[in-house]
């Protein structure tokens, strides 16, 4: 391999660090009418009566749009592949508005002050309704979230919007209540059941939502987003809006970080359909108030699990219940809670029984939606903290009872079939997990066996080693497709175009690699292009942790085409047949060695004077199964005895995502999903008002890792190989955020024996733990 | 109103609103590697340097610079080709959007160590960035980055 397991530098670092103009705002016409939104200040209401006369009299307001005079069409935001596995349950604005920060009007005007003076002229009255803002007291609560008669799913997702419920779901293997009932009458067995749960978390990237829209000299709606999900975008706002999808384009320009923030739509849908309306460019950039009151949330959960296992460590039984926020709208409601198993549950495939089931409930919260380790996260901090108790009551140490149960290569799950996402899943034999050596590595990393359960102190403070291990996906099996055309230009170098959507993360200089690798060619030599609808082809966009495997095997398929076209033009430009030929990168040339061409004249050649044509191949994936990465994680804290404050002093990580495409980057993928798991679990927290209003709504208030709260970070990744990825690679994009959680909170119980069982771990809890 | 900006170099009059950010009048003079990350003073990402010293755009009313000199990224950015050049051999720009301003904070703090006003210890220099927010990175890899080109062990 020469391309690719190299780190080469970001093919859009030239830009990007010299702070070229490269994002949505930067780029919208400087004429572009700028849109604002008013937005609901109570957390249910029905609007009664809206006056925006006042409003649109004013001097420079082009357009004021209430629901009254938007298409009353029903849709999903999500973001996801058709059917969605989400309910249709909103509109571009409606009369129910059901959080605060739901949209209410919007206003259109020369410039942001005058739209924000209209605004405040438009006069609204509300019959105020009473909202829902316990998650555990919204099934049959009396207010119900969604009443109207339009919302639907596109197949059953277990949706019953009369009790408030977006979506549930239901597996077993086995007979779990008899399995667990077995375990708790054998004196050979213990049994656990334990309650946790996880906060909503603000995404926080440092670009706010941002799009632009405009009209073509075609007449075709252009939408510029700092998406995603740049082709999900299209067919939504061609459903919505009854534009055929032939006649919009959507563009996404560099973004600043998504983190699944950016798979669901957000100003898309007002701002295409007052530049449609008005045929002039319009943008809307939210304010980071509205992204953090308007956008989405990771999902809240509540987990009820139960262990059964035997007193040697062999696990028997796992059951877990969960139930999960999806706030106002059911944005991945669905999805979210069955990850929440689908992704955590097959770490341990060698129990009799298993049960997953779930409820998602509607409340008056923000909405929430796909963030990175969506599920995972939530459900890894509940079994890995489980285990951890579980490891405690059988007297083992908790890396022993892993190693006797976690999952190997050439071992299966029958979760893998059963659960999907948002339907069922394929059967999958895993042909690549390292796990095992991860764990052993990172005991060596992290000193775990000198470190734990000594308890070292330091004035009030004392140290604590805790341990998690964590699995992911990599795409969604049979639905997820990526493509990728490759073209040769007149120098030998080539075009890359593909829809997958690099937020950041470095994936079009990783597909670049992979393209390089195919064809056998140096990644200098492709030049990409991405998430164009009208020049790239297909790709669901970036999420799930799919376009290293996904966006990346179309990739490999395109190059080895291109590779063969080579050849094959090389070997008639040399009069010879192309088994007779072979080609280094550079030259093709006879095995002989008799005759050559260089690529560069053979394109040259190809374009302008002999047998001439263009040169170009394609590739589509869908991937058959999605191979999970896994990652052993070992925190080290010290607990302040004094303040409850917790510190982790090292972070070791051991990864298993098969070939690290680029191993720079891969890690820098790695860290940051430590460091935001990090801040999940000691600080990050959306917090309401009593009457839902949210009050983490600025940087002030919601506080996210700065550098200082960084620890030493060690990560590693293990040799691995996954035969069905591209040169090996499976995944990287989420699976570094799933650990934290469970691995602090456990270390915090070896420094000072508290068991914290809800997200975040603030420094009250852990002081009042200590004081009980 | 009128004030004057002498602008990564260039003196140049500009029409502003007495309410005007300066972070809202350098974006709309076409200096956009200055970011809007929020609108409170608490991300870095408006960073710029006003005589030499950085001041969070954002946060500064543009009325206040009449006369003074300013500093973006632009300005900077071939002065700074060797840090732009480690940065991205390790990978440690995700999607960039903090970016220019780490790149001004870095080049104020070089001058500091330069005047012996900051220190060059790890310490001393991951607490005079620390208001410059990233949520991609985690931090780490610009550190290897910053530590590197500043000759850190
Ligand atoms: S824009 Fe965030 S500090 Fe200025
Ligand atoms: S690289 Fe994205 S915020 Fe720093």
């Amino acid at each position: 391999m020469r391309e690719v397991k190299k780190s080469i530098p970001k093919k859009d670092s030239y830009g990007l660090i010299r702070g070229l103009p490269v994002y949505a705002d930067d780029l919208a016409p400087k004429d572009s009418l700028v849109m604002k939104v008013l937005r609901s200040p109570h957390a249910f209401a029905r609007i009664k009566d809206i006056d925006t006369s006042e409003a649109e009299k004013m001097k420079g307001v082009h357009l004021v749009l209430t629901y009254k005079n938007v298409p009353r069409r029903i849709i999903t935001r999500a973001g996801q592949g058709f059917p969605e596995p989400s309910p249709y349950d909103k509109f571009i604005l409606d009369e129910y508005v059901r959080y605060v920060g739901d949209e209410v009007a919007a206003v259109v005007a020369d410039n942001e002050r005058i739209a924000e003076e209209a605004l405040k002229k438009i006069k609204v009255e509300y019959e105020v309704l009473e909202p829902v803002l316990d998650f555990e007291k919204a099934e049959g609560h009396p207010s119900i979230i969604h009443p109207e008669e339009e919302s639907f799913a596109q197949f059953d997702i277990g949706r019953d919007p009369q009790k408030n419920i977006a979506a549930s779901y239901q597996m077993e293997i086995g007979d779990v209540d008899k399995l667990i009932k077995e375990c708790e009458e054998d004196p050979d067995c213990v049994v656990i059941r334990e309650r946790f749960y996880t906060q909503a978390q603000a995404h926080a990237m440092m670009e706010p939502h941002a799009s632009y829209a405009y009209i073509d000299m075609s007449g075709r709606l252009v939408i510029v987003t700092s998406t995603q999900t740049p082709f999900h975008v299209r067919r939504q706002v061609a459903m919505v809006l009854d534009i055929p999808i032939k006649n919009i384009r959507v563009i996404k320009p560099r973004i600043g970080g998504g983190f699944g923030g950016k798979q669901a739509l957000h100003g898309e849908l007002l701002v295409s359909y007052a530049a449609w309306k008005l045929k002039k460019p319009v943008k809307l950039v939210y304010t980071r108030k509205e992204v953090f009151e308007a956008t989405y949330t990771r999902h809240p959960m509540r987990f009820d699990v139960t262990i059964g296992a035997k007193n040697d460590g062999t696990l028997k039984v796992i059951d877990f219940e969960v139930l999960s926020d999806t706030g106002a709208y059911g944005e991945h409601a669905l999805t979210v809670l069955m990850v929440a198993g689908s992704k955590t549950l097959p770490l341990y495939n060698k129990v009799d029984g298993v049960r997953f089931k779930g409820k998602v409930v509607y409340t008056n919260h923000v909405p929430a939606g796909a963030y990175r380790g969506y599920g995972a996260i939530q459900g890894n901090f509940a079994l890995e903290s489980a285990m951890d108790i579980l490891a405690e009551k059988l007297g083992m140490d908790p890396v022993e009872l892993r190693l006797k149960n976690v999952i190997r290569e050439g071992e299966t799950s029958e979760i893998f079939k059963i659960m999907g996402e948002g339907r069922e899943g394929v059967e999958m034999i895993i042909k690549s997990c390292k796990l095992e050596e991860a764990i052993n590595r990172g005991v060596e990393l992290s000193g775990w066996k000198k470190k734990r359960g000594k308890k070292e102190k330091n004035g009030s403070k004392v140290k604590g080693m805790g341990f998690a291990v964590a699995m992911q996906g990599s795409g969604i099996a049979n639905v997820d497709m990526g493509s990728a055309i490759i073209k040769l230009n007149d120098d030998g170098s080539f075009n890359l175009l593909v829809g997958a959507t690099d937020l950041g993360t470095g994936s079009d200089t990783i597909l670049a690699q992979i393209a390089a690798e195919a064809i056998g060619v140096s990644s200098d030599d492709i030049v990409v292009y991405s998430s164009d609808t009208d020049l790239t082809p297909f790709d669901v966009g970036a999420y799930a942790s799919s376009t290293t495997y996904v966006s990346g095997n179309a990739v490999k398929i395109a190059g080895e085409k291109m590779r063969k076209l080579i050849i094959k033009e090389g070997a008639q430009k040399l009069g010879v047949s192309k088994d007779e030929v072979e080609f280094d990168g550079k030259v093709i040339k006879t095995k002989d060695g008799s005759k050559s061409v260089t690529l560069k004249d053979l394109a040259t050649v190809l374009y302008y004077t002999e047998n001439q044509k263009q040169l170009v191949a394609d590739g589509s994936f869908v991937g058959p199964e999605s191979p999970p990465p896994y990652a052993a994680a070992f925190a080290e804290v010290e607990v302040d005895t004094e303040t409850g404050k917790v510190d982790v002093l090292k972070y070791t990580i051991v990864m298993d995502i098969g070939t690290p495409i680029n191993p720079n980057l891969a890690r820098i993928q790695a860290e940051g999903g430590v460091v935001q798991g990090i801040g999940m679990t000691l600080f990050e927290d959306v917090k309401y008002s009593e009457d839902g209003r949210l009050l983490t709504n600025t940087f002030m208030y919601y506080k996210v890792p700065s550098r200082l709260d960084v620890p030493e970070l060690v990560v590693e990744f293990v040799e691995s190989y996954e035969p069905t990825g591209p040169f090996g690679a499976k995944s990287v994009g989420e699976i570094g955020i799933d650990t934290p959680p469970a691995a602090i909170a456990n270390a915090i119980y070896d420094a000072v024996g508290v068991r914290i069982k809800s997200l975040p771990i603030t420094p009250e809890k852990v002081f009042f733990g200590m004081n009980k | 109103m009128k004030i004057n900006l002498k602008i990564n170099g260039v003196w140049k009059e500009v029409e502003i609103d007495p309410s005007d950010y300066l972070l809202d009048v350098l974006r709309r003079e076409g200096y956009l590697s200055v970011k809007k990350g929020c609108d409170t003073g608490t991300c870095g990402a408006c960073t710029v340097l006003r005589d030499g010293y950085p001041i969070l755009s954002c946060a500064t009313l543009a009325s206040t610079c009449d006369g003074h000199e300013i500093t973006t990224a632009e300005g900077i950015a071939d002065e700074m080709e060797d840090y732009i050049k480690i940065l991205a051999e390790e990978g440690a720009e995700q999607c960039g959007f903090c970016s220019p301003a780490l790149l001004v904070m870095l080049y104020a703090l070089k001058k500091e160590i330069e005047n012996g006003k900051v220190k060059k210890t790890k310490e001393d220099i991951r607490r005079y960035l620390v208001g410059n927010l990233c949520r991609c990175t985690g931090y780490v890899g610009q550190e290897r980055a910053i530590f590197r080109y500043l000759g850190v062990e």
